[in-house]
């Protein structure tokens, strides 16, 4: 009965809520969750951190940046996430990346207002997971062979939009779009709040509503879910959309961050998204994830590449970290699997 | 009057004749064991009466007015549910929510209408009372047994309240114990007046559970008659070849 007032005051009403739909424990849930986890090890790391370098790692400005930085691998991760469940991949988020970042560019040179700059942004973004997701669920390729396409594409476009120049005239709009991803409220970046706000939205959508049981289905076990009526290809499709336009959304703030678009924004950023979701606990077979682990997964490959930084080891080595991390958390999995087993 | 009756139903793939003339009754509150060798044309029968698609020739008659069925929606709109050998459920859900799949309960109003996973839990777990199986409907299907996933694959035509169910191959991958637990689900179907079609390789289970026995051969049926007067012997004889029909 302890425990069970325990997950009620965690989270008010709603851990009633949970509780009864499951019937397990929410705080035993939550210990048998990787992100859970995830989150001790962003703690700890955060301490052990601020006992070496008292001067430098637990001040405002190092936070700031720390957050900023996972903030928009964090937005992608969101989208990443969803395609992830249904048990699919997506490889293009980086090059979809660079291509709305110019698109947005050159919608603002051009002198245009800032929202139009937003919509093309989106739009351009939009088409891509259409094109991703089109592939996908209704001719039936392999989302690897598909948004590998769409990498290698989206890049090739964007450096032809861009004539492989850099657009940092933004024209009379120009200081609205930057305010919007540079900005920061209450001594946060605008792009973490974002975050912040994308991941309850996301949770929300996953665990409460019919679409976001319908992704986990798909990915669970893809025949079973058409065979129950379940609008598979819909679905899919939807998701290769979402993901593309977290991309789209991430490369709007970057570009606002950084006053200027180019066409290599995003290079390789996939691998830091698909590790984030992975680190959070998302399986690559399908099935399943969350929001709360692709927000989890990026800050925790933030940390240590900072914590890196600080420690002054080589920032090169960071690829070598972050891959023996999905590994890990791959093995992680499975273990845990073959426990339940 | 038949709940489902299918006549002189014929179905071609190109030149490859998988059924011929087959006329098929079910009645409500009977469990008819289908039998026969493999590509004798079962589930060819099976897939037409669930819709996956239509006969080449002949016509069905469900509760006495024709049917056409396009898709396996159509059927189970008119109540014809599959339950399927290799028991199509996501092991990452939840019992409830592998019941109620494609349609989940909600709650709220409007556009605002949010999963009710307490209703759903509550009712799947009256259809697995109703069933008397010990299923827990909070529980992932990952972990259950095979016959606890039976139970959830019949709990969800038990929802959609159809009048018939086609069983294919129900106890072909459990342990022998929960084949008990199987038969006696089908027992309970029966018993609500539901008409149950099994499918099954397994003799023993067939005349276990079974009203009535139909053997196909080829594509032809050879043998339609009650369980009482048949025998093991003369239906292996009847599937083999060795005896003609009966």
């Amino acid at each position: 009965m302890a425990r069970q007032e325990t997950s009620d005051t965690v989270a008010g009403g709603l851990g009633r809520h949970i509780k009864a739909a499951t019937e397990i424990p929410f705080v035993r849930r939550w210990l048998a969750a990787q992100p859970f986890w995830v989150a001790v090890a962003v703690v700890l790391i955060c301490a052990v951190m601020s006992w070496l370098e008292p001067d430098s790692f637990p001040t405002r400005d190092n936070f700031f940046n720390i957050t900023r930085n996972f903030a928009y691998i964090g937005i992608m991760a969101l989208g990443m996430m969803a395609v992830i469940i249904t048990g699919g991949i997506d490889l293009s988020v980086g090059s979809v990346m660079g291509l709305t970042g110019i698109v947005c560019g050159l919608v603002l040179q051009a002198g245009h207002s800032w929202w139009l700059a937003v919509l093309a942004g989106l739009g351009a973004g939009a088409l891509c997971g259409l094109v991703n997701g089109v592939f996908v669920a209704y001719v039936g390729l392999p989302s690897f062979v598909v948004t590998l396409g769409m990498l290698a594409a989206a890049r090739s476009f964007a450096v032809v939009l861009s004539e492989n120049k850099m657009i940092y005239e933004f024209g009379p709009d120009g200081d609205v779009f930057t305010a919007i991803g540079g900005g920061e409220i209450a001594g946060v970046s605008n792009m973490v709040w974002l975050l912040l706000a994308m991941t309850v939205v996301f949770g929300f959508v996953f665990r409460f509503t019919r679409w976001g049981r319908h992704v986990y289905a798909v990915g669970g076990n893809e025949a079973a879910a058409r065979l129950a009526g379940v609008a598979v290809n819909r679905i899919k499709l939807q998701t290769y959309t979402l993901c593309a336009l977290t991309s789209a959304i991430a490369a709007i703030m970057v570009v606002g961050w950084q006053g200027s678009a180019i066409n290599a924004l995003g290079t390789g950023y996939e691998l830091r998204v698909i590790a984030s979701t992975v680190i959070g606990g998302a399986n690559l077979m399908g099935g399943e994830g969350g929001a709360f682990g692709a927000f989890i997964g990026a800050t925790l490959i933030e940390v240590i590449r900072n914590s890196l930084l600080m420690a002054g080891i080589d920032s090169n080595w960071q690829g070598a970290f972050v891959g023996a991390f999905i590994v890990l958390a791959v093995l992680l999995q499975r273990i845990r699997g073959s426990r339940a087993d | 009057m038949a709940v489902l009756e299918l006549q002189g139903i014929s179905k071609h793939f190109g030149a490859i004749e998988a059924l011929s003339q087959v006329d098929f009754t079910l009645d409500g509150g009977e469990i008819v064991g289908l039998m026969g060798d493999n590509g004798a044309g079962k589930s060819t029968l099976v897939k037409i009466m669930a819709g996956n698609f239509p006969p080449s020739a002949g016509r069905m008659m469900l509760e006495g007015r024709p049917v056409h069925f396009h898709k396996p929606v159509d059927a189970r709109a008119a109540g014809i549910e599959v339950v399927y050998q290799d028991l199509a459920l996501c092991n990452n859900l939840t019992a409830s929510a592998n019941v109620f799949l494609a349609r989940e309960k909600m709650r709220g109003f409007g556009p605002f209408r949010i999963l009710d996973d307490r209703a759903m839990n509550e009712r799947a777990r009256e259809l697995f009372a109703e069933l008397k199986s010990e299923t827990l409907p909070a529980e992932k299907v990952r972990l259950m047994s095979g016959g606890q996933r039976q139970a959830v694959a019949i709990a969800r035509t038990h929802l959609s309240q159809a009048k018939i169910v086609l069983m294919d191959e129900p106890t072909a991958a459990i342990s022998v114990r929960q084949v008990a637990e199987v038969l006696d689900l089908l027992r309970r179907l029966r018993e609500q007046g539901m008409a149950v079609v099994l499918i099954s390789h397994r003799m023993p289970d067939v005349f276990d559970v079974a009203d009535r026995i139909v053997v196909l051969r080829r594509g032809h049926k050879v043998a339609d008659k009650p369980i009482r007067d048949s025998s093991p012997e003369e239906v292996t004889g009847l599937i083999t070849g060795a005896i003609r029909d009966a």
